[in-house]
């Protein structure tokens, strides 16, 4: 098993903030690895820092052993990682297909080419099966704003898959989506991992959600890993239970 | 469908009259005609930069003077207008795209400062270096073209000289929104987080967004030239870009025919309404408020909201079969 994504002594802190203090990681292929904390303890600025979205303040990043560290999210996105945002991240004056082909255009030719070359090259197609996999199908034609929080959702999360990608970092996929749907995203999520062998690591706070889908689990706590493991270790750990799920 | 017909109707009702109003209008009709679809290709340009890819710009005024000046400047020298026509759009799109980069940085109202001061950098040139530009007095006798050896000289031939450009204008636009680009260029106006997380190079999307609205701002200034025949620098100050920026917001940014009605409006209205004198400009004024607090997304917006409540409604509600099986399904799970 090849390690996918490498996060070594990564660091960011903001003025005197120390969001991120020296986490260190590694993701194998195929795995889905859950990343757990209490609010602040820095889960997001350590994706944004792994995606480029933020500038580390010290560290490493490598993806498939190729250092990445400050690359552009639309560089390592093309390289194929992709990931969804805490907050919803849709385009609301788009349709839904809309959304989808747009998050599968850029991996596809060059700047001239999507400009002069063939409009849609099966974008359609990758767009309408992806819809039919999240069950959004019925509602390809609608503006995106338009849907419940819920659809949303998921169509957030199907944008991250559009492009087929190696590695998806998703932030609290299932805030704010109700049970039905909570099955419905895990089983999804676990299909894509398992047919298209796509590594994931996932921030969450819904603790069955995490339990049931990761196969290991990090926690943060002030900006530091103070346990991993599976996820039945993790729920004995004693410094887990006092820093997180004590509360 | 129904909205597709009307939509059409109008389209063609709309193409007989521009084809046929110079049999109807005299010279000045015509020349306002044809101001209208110089107008509107500059509009075009900007619609691009800021209705689809959200870039606040006020410096499309500055790029339809380079394009007019550059134009009159060659051709009063003898150079063949083809030329300095492609120079113009050129020199407008590497100006335009270098005038992207700020956008890189600043947004918004920051943003629209920016261009604002480049628009007037751009006038000051315009106006003080006289050994280039003619300073005040401008430059004059500003040769229409030919084509093919046929003269385009009387008002009539000029306006469908400048209708044939609107038309080019407008395919080449049509093709590029209904492009991946169009779509990238609506990603990075909605959600450039979102968008770059996508693998839109949201940098180079930028600039482009700029260059090609600057471009067509250099198109529409050298048809300009030729059309007034005379280009001094007072046209081009900042007045024209919030003008410019206007139509493109009176006639729904975003919208592919929101900047011909928008010019139509900043056009020929002031026109229609000169009877009433000193009059004009407060009920244009009071119009353009009405229009803004109830209908900030234009005039083609307010057409699309009357024509939306009955899609919307249909689209809240998914159909009951399908919500019964995704449950049974999930259910089965």
């Amino acid at each position: 098993m090849s390690t996918v994504l490498e996060v070594r002594d990564l660091r960011k802190s903001f003025g005197g903030i120390v969001a991120v203090d020296g986490v260190s990681f590694d993701v194998n292929e195929g795995e889905i690895l859950g990343i757990i904390g209490p609010n602040g303890s820095g889960k997001s600025t350590l994706f944004n820092c792994i995606l480029g979205q933020l500038k580390p303040s010290g560290g490493d990043v490598r993806l498939d052993g190729r250092a990445v560290t400050g690359m552009r999210p639309c560089d390592l996105n093309r390289l194929g990682v992709s990931r969804t945002f805490q907050l919803l991240q849709v385009f609301p004056q788009l349709t839904v297909r809309e959304n989808l082909i747009l998050a599968g255009q850029e991996h596809r030719g060059t700047m001239l080419s999507r400009l002069v070359g063939p409009r849609d090259a099966g974008l359609t197609q990758a767009a309408d099966r992806m819809l039919a996999f999240f069950r959004l199908e019925h509602l390809a034609d609608e503006e995106a704003g338009g849907l419940s929080y819920g659809q949303q959702k998921l169509l957030d999360a199907a944008m991250a898959f559009m492009a087929g990608p190696r590695l998806a970092l998703l932030d609290e996929p299932a805030g704010g989506v109700n049970l039905t749907m909570l099955a419905s995203l895990r089983e999804r999520l676990k299909a894509i991992n398992s047919e298209q062998g796509a590594t994931f690591v996932v921030i969450e706070h819904n603790m069955e959600f995490v339990m049931a889908l990761c196969n290991r689990i990090l926690v943060l706590a002030e900006g530091r890993i103070i346990a991993q493991g599976d996820p039945g270790e993790v729920r004995r750990d004693p410094k887990v239970i006092e820093a997180y799920l004590g509360h | 469908m129904r909205r597709s017909v009307l939509a059409g109707g109008a389209l063609a009702l709309a193409a007989v009259f521009l084809l046929l109003a110079p049999f109807a209008f005299r010279p000045y009709g015509i020349f306002i005609l044809s101001m209208w679809a110089v107008m509107t290709i500059a509009a075009i340009g900007l619609n691009l930069t800021l209705g689809y890819a959200g870039q606040v710009s006020l410096a499309q005024a500055a790029f339809v003077g380079i394009g007019a000046y550059v134009t009159a400047y060659m051709t009063t020298k003898g150079w063949p207008f083809w030329m300095t026509y492609v120079i113009g759009g050129v020199a407008c799109f590497a100006i335009g795209w270098v005038l992207g980069y700020p956008a890189l940085r600043v947004q918004h109202h920051y943003l629209a400062f920016v261009t604002l001061a480049f628009n007037t950098l751009v006038y000051l040139v315009f106006r003080n270096e006289e050994w280039l530009t003619g300073g005040i007095y401008g430059i004059s006798n500003v040769p229409r073209p030919s084509v093919l050896g046929w003269s385009m000289n009387s008002p009539r031939e000029f306006y469908y000289f400048c209708l044939a450009h609107l038309a080019l204008v407008s395919l080449a636009a049509w093709w590029l929104i209904r492009s991946p680009w169009g779509r990238a260029f609506i990603a990075l106006r909605e959600n450039p987080i979102r968008a770059l997380s996508l693998g839109v190079d949201t940098r180079r999307y930028t600039l482009m967004a700029f260059a090609l609205g600057a471009g067509l701002g250099g198109v529409s200034g050298a048809l300009y030239a030729p059309l007034v025949q005379f280009v001094d620098p007072t046209p081009f100050a900042l007045g024209l870009s919030l003008n410019l920026l206007l139509m493109v917001v009176v006639g729904g940014p975003g919208y592919f025919f929101g900047p011909f009605l928008g010019a139509l409006v900043a056009v020929l209205l002031p026109e229609w309404m000169r009877f009433t004198e000193g009059y004009y400009l407060m009920g244009y004024a009071v119009l353009v408020i009405v229009l803004m607090v109830f209908c900030p997304t234009g005039l083609l917006g307010l057409v699309d909201r009357m024509f939306k409540p009955s899609r919307k409604t249909a689209a809240a509600e998914p159909p009951a079969g399908a919500v019964a099986a995704a449950a049974q399904s999930d259910g089965v799970r």
